[in-house]
């Protein structure tokens, strides 16, 4: 603990702060604060009531007024800290607002009406979290099948974008043949051609081959990353070539060369993939919004377009599916990240 | 166990010929070892033999069948790689099994292999460990191991050494060797080391430039260098080459003039009549540094630069009037201050005669023989 505190606080000036330490704080905690503070902004939001989200100035912790029910009143009443005109303070519930009027009665004894100017009374709030931001979608939005269909597409997609990425990157690595340099150049430039450019092309061939508003409809045209191709290729030219070449010593087939040396040996850049991949398919909303169209076959990304009215925007819902949506992201990323610097593939060598 | 037969082979990558027409033969059971500089093909050559690369021309003959045509995997040949290329994520028994299973060898069999293999190579207990567990000489064990277990027809072994240091280098040399005697399987070795070279080896091959120089027996190619290029990268130290010129043909004999002024004369025995030597040729001379002697005052003048002091031998680095550089080894101690004027017999020594291409000129040298000093001859 000490050693981590000594390492986290250790300055450039020693005791005294060089410009170095001011700069490289300052950077830092801005970058945290860039990074972690949308995500910590949604998740805090994602348990305010609808009226807490409404407010103005907003509030960071997901503050609500506290009700109570009073007797002879239906709903429960507000809550209010009242400075009285006599300098009195004391806890009233509101029954309504006229203008910059409040009308109050005091809780136990509801007989009597106050009138009290609205600027004269603070509400009396408490931490509380709306978790029916998330059990209410859960039970009303297909959230369950939603999410069943991202797991479906992120995973597929994922594994096929593995094996045939490694396959291209194989080859492009490791076998010398006329066109090798022109072909990588080919995948390379299409790297630069933006997703909504080949949209349309996209549609037609999975239209003509009968894969409109099906979930491998979404997961075909995303399989062959020329990002993944290029990383794998990359990762595997550090492969030495005498691994490949004893491997054909030892009567392996080239299939059993790429399934029982390559890939094991290009884990680390798999797993960087594999994170690229789930992120970029779990993220993934105009494609699927573009081939789903039946409601039982949407990816969670475009289920929560749902919420979005034309009219109305519950956003209160949308943040509380947004923080669950993010969450697999997060998970994968935490267990698949120490993986990205262990590098395996030249400690059996010289 | 297997022989091979190599018809001619040329390597070209692109317009750059590596090799030029390779013939030689390999018998069953015979450690042959290919040694040249680096660049030479030695290392190319073998990866003809393994499949590994393709011969532009030529026929690579197994058991007098034609090769080129198969693929590694199926030759049936097992190579040790200089940088071992163990599989870095399998364990040591994983590594040995890989060749056994693509072979489809039965998974009984292929432990038992493994284990003979293990107790013959002392690595057993190493069995489960990943290679990056071991150090350079049980790595080196593992990748033997590898080839030995496949039981190949030939085993090609490219620089194994030389990733290790000397000392380890000079106990696997022995291991290596005994080895080979116990397995009776015929190796093809490469090297740049002419000492491991000499001490392994049933035949060497000098190759030099894509060419081989000459094949032969550790001993012949020591003895009866083909030409200057073997005669100076066989043997440690290098030959000694001196520049002179022929003084005169006799019938068994050539006498050559050595130095300013062709105050030193040798006589140098040649056989056969068309050896080709004309009077003021110019030659040069052959000289290993462990077969000069020191005299008196008549010798073949020099100063000493450099001596070193080994105790059981005596180096001297020398330079004649002429300039050029002579090493002589002296058996035992010599009290030989650096600057030291020598004199040198040279005349008892055996002596190699080149033509200025570097060609051997007269037939065989013979070992052990005496000469008469070449003053006393042409006076």
């Amino acid at each position: 603990m000490g050693a981590i505190r000594r390492f986290i606080f250790r300055r450039r000036g020693g005791d005294r702060w060089h410009w170095t330490d001011v700069v490289a704080w300052t950077w830092l905690i801005l970058g945290l604060v860039l990074m972690l503070g949308p995500a910590i902004w949604l998740t805090l939001s994602s348990f305010k009531t609808r009226s807490a989200l409404n407010e103005f100035p907003p509030t960071l912790l997901p503050l609500t007024t506290e009700t109570r029910a009073v007797e002879g009143f239906d709903e429960p009443l507000e809550l209010y800290r009242v400075t009285l005109e006599d300098g009195e303070e004391r806890v009233l519930a509101q029954v309504r607002r006229v203008g910059i009027v409040a009308q109050m009665v005091d809780p136990d004894d509801p007989g009597e009406r106050i009138e009290v100017p609205i600027a004269d009374r603070v509400p009396v709030r408490t931490t509380e979290l709306a978790t029916e931001n998330f059990t209410e979608p859960l039970e009303r939005f297909a959230f369950l099948t939603f999410f069943y269909n991202s797991v479906f597409v992120t995973v597929m997609a994922t594994v096929i974008t593995l094996i045939v990425n490694s396959m291209a990157a194989f080859a492009l690595s490791k076998y010398q043949f006329r066109g090798r340099g022109t072909v990588l150049i080919f995948i390379l430039a299409t790297l630069m051609v933006p997703l909504p450019v080949i949209l349309v092309p996209i549609y037609v061939v999975i239209n003509y081959l009968n894969l409109f508003d099906s979930l491998w409809g979404v997961i075909l045209p995303t399989v062959a990353t020329p990002t993944g191709v290029f990383l794998l290729r990359q990762y595997m030219l550090t492969i030495p070539d005498e691994l490949i070449e004893a491997a054909r010593m030892d009567k392996a087939s080239e299939w059993k060369i790429y399934w029982r040396i390559i890939l094991p040996l290009t884990a680390p850049a798999l797993a960087v993939l594999a994170i690229f991949s789930v992120m970029w398919r779990w993220n993934d909303f105009l494609w699927p919004l573009v081939v789903l169209s039946q409601r039982e076959l949407y990816t969670l990304q475009v289920g929560l377009n749902a919420f979005a009215g034309e009219l109305n925007v519950q956003w209160h819902y949308v943040l509380a599916m947004t923080v669950l949506t993010m969450l697999p992201v997060v998970v994968i990323f935490v267990f698949l990240q120490r993986f990205i610097t262990s590098g395996v593939a030249t400690t059996g060598m010289k | 166990m297997s022989d091979l037969a190599l018809a001619s082979v040329v390597k070209r990558f692109g317009d750059v010929a590596v090799l030029h027409g390779i013939d030689l033969e390999v018998r069953d059971g015979e450690m042959v070892v290919f040694v040249g500089p680096s660049g030479c093909g030695k290392s190319t050559l073998l990866r003809i033999i393994a499949g590994l690369e393709k011969a532009t021309e030529g026929d690579i003959l197994l058991d007098g069948r034609r090769v080129n045509d198969i693929s590694a995997a199926d030759r049936g040949l097992a190579m040790v790689f200089q940088s071992y290329a163990l599989y870095p994520h399998m364990s040591v028994r994983q590594n040995l099994a890989f060749g056994l299973e693509n072979s489809r060898m039965p998974r009984r069999e292929v432990r038992q292999q493994i284990e003979e293999v293990a107790r013959l190579l002392r690595i057993e207990p190493l069995l489960d460990r990943k290679p990056r567990q071991l150090s350079g000489g049980q790595r080196q064990r593992v990748a033997i191991g590898r080839a030995i277990v496949r039981r190949p027809g030939i085993f090609l072994l490219d620089e194994p050494l030389s990733n290790l240091d000397a000392e380890l280098r000079v106990v696997m040399r022995s291991e290596l060797a005994a080895l080979h005697k116990r397995l009776q399987a015929t190796m093809v070795y490469v090297t740049h080391d002419q000492v491991e070279a000499m001490t392994l080896a049933d035949r060497i091959v000098v190759l030099k430039d894509g060419r081989i120089e000459q094949v032969g027996s550790p001993l012949e190619l020591y003895n009866n260098p083909a030409n200057a290029f073997v005669a100076g990268f066989i043997g440690s130290p290098r030959m000694n080459f001196l520049e002179g010129r022929v003084a005169g043909v006799g019938g068994a004999s050539v006498a050559v003039a050595l130095g300013p002024g062709d105050t030193t004369r040798l006589d140098i025995p040649i056989e056969g009549d068309d050896h080709g030597v004309r009077p003021d040729d110019k030659v040069s001379i052959g000289i290993r540094p462990h077969e000069i002697v020191l005299t008196d005052h008549e010798g073949f003048p020099v100063n000493a630069e450099q001596v070193e002091q080994l105790g059981n031998e005596t180096i001297v680095h020398t330079k004649a009037e002429d300039g050029s550089a002579l090493l002589i080894c002296l058996d035992g101690q010599h009290p030989i201050g650096e600057g030291d004027r020598l004199g040198l017999d040279l005349a008892h020594a055996s002596l190699h005669l080149f033509d200025p291409q570097g060609r051997r000129l007269g037939g065989q040298v013979k070992v052990g023989r005496s000469v008469r000093p070449a003053t006393e001859a042409t006076s």
